[in-house]
C-alpha cells in the first residue's frame, strides 16, 4: 500500500500521508510532488497529516523543503491536520515549519490556499 | 511484554528507525502514557535511531526498550540507543551546532533531550555511542 497518495484536483496537488513513513517514502513523496507540480501545472500543494502520529526533524525538514521547492515552481504549500500532540512535540523539538502555510483541516487548507494564490495573482505579498 | 523485559530492535539503515519508534510508542501507550508523551517518546527515539542509521558504521546499532518501576512506585520507560560508530568528539558542540543549524546529529540529540525526563550520553572515539533516555508516566 502506498504510504502517501498524491492526487490533483482543481490545480491543487493533494497528498494524504499515512502514518509512519519510512525515510524513503518521504523522499519519494517529495519527488512525486515536485514532478506532479510540473506535469499537472498545479499552483498549490495540500499535505494532509491528520493520520500522522510522529513528525520528527527529518519529516519536518522535508516539509520545509517541499514548500521551498514548490515556491521555486510558483506554487504554495499548506499542511493540514497536524495533530495536537505532534504540534506540541514539534515545538519542543525546536523545528520550525518555514514557508509552509498551515491550517487545521482540509477545508480550511483549501480556503487558505485559494486566498493565498489570489493575493499572489494580484501582486501582493 | 512482561514487566521489565527488554525489547531489542536492530537498526540497519533507515528501516530500523520506524520499527524503533513504533515499539517505543507501543510501550508508552501500554504503560498508559498520555498521548502527547507517547508522541514525545516516539519522536525522541526516532531522532536517536536516525543518528545511528546516518552516522554509525554501516548504519548499524540497536535500540533497547524496557519498562521502569521506580522505588517509589512510578511507572516509566527507558530506551537505550547504542552503536559501534565513530563516537562523538565534542558532545556539547555537537548538540549546540545541531540545534543551531537544524542539521546533523546535533538536532536529534538536543531535540531528544528536550522531549524526555532523563538523558545520558556515553561516547568514545572509535568505539561508539550510547544514549539513554527515560520518561516517566504522569
Amino acid at each position: 500500500m502506498a504510504r502517501a497518495v498524491v492526487i490533483c484536483i482543481d490545480k491543487i496537488l493533494i497528498a494524504t500521508v499515512q502514518d509512519d513513513l519510512f525515510d524513503r517514502d518521504a523522499l519519494q513523496l517529495q519527488e512525486d510532488l515536485a514532478v506532479g507540480l510540473e506535469t499537472s501545472n498545479a499552483e498549490g500543494i495540500l499535505i494532509d497529516l491528520s493520520s500522522v502520529q510522529t513528525v520528527d526533524s527529518f519529516l519536518g525538514r522535508l516539509l520545509n523543503d517541499v514548500a521551498t521547492s514548490a515556491r521555486l515552481m510558483g506554487a504554495e504549500t499548506v499542511v493540514v491536520g497536524i495533530q495536537p500532540q505532534v504540534a506540541i512535540t514539534l515545538v519542543e523539538l525546536g523545528l520550525e515549519l518555514r514557508g509552509v502555510l498551515t491550517a487545521l483541516n482540509t477545508e480550511k487548507g483549501f480556503a487558505l490556499l485559494r486566498e493565498r494564490l489570489n493575493t499572489l495573482r494580484r501582486g501582493g505579498l | 511484554m512482561t514487566p521489565l523485559e527488554v525489547q531489542v530492535i536492530a537498526i540497519e539503515g533507515e528501516d530500523g528507525i520506524v520499527a524503533a519508534r513504533q515499539h517505543a510508542r507501543d510501550l508508552a501507550r501500554r504503560l498508559g502514557f498520555r498521548l502527547v508523551d507517547q508522541c514525545r517518546v516516539a519522536t525522541a527515539v526516532s531522532e536517536l535511531a536516525r543518528n545511528v542509521a546516518r552516522y554509525a558504521s554501516r548504519g548499524q546499532g540497536e535500540v533497547s526498550i524496557r519498562e521502569l518501576r521506580s522505588a517509589d512506585g512510578r511507572i516509566g520507560m527507558e530506551v537505550v540507543v547504542h552503536d559501534d560508530g565513530p563516537g562523538i568528539i565534542d558532545i556539547d558542540q555537537a548538540m549546540q551546532a545541531g540545534f543551531t543549524s537544524g542539521n546533523g546529529l546535533g538536532m536529534g540529540l538536543s531535540g531528544a533531550k528536550r522531549l524526555v525526563d532523563e538523558f545520558a550520553i556515553d561516547t568514545e572515539i572509535g568505539r561508539g555511542t550510547t544514549v539513554t533516555i527515560r520518561k516517566w508516566r504522569r
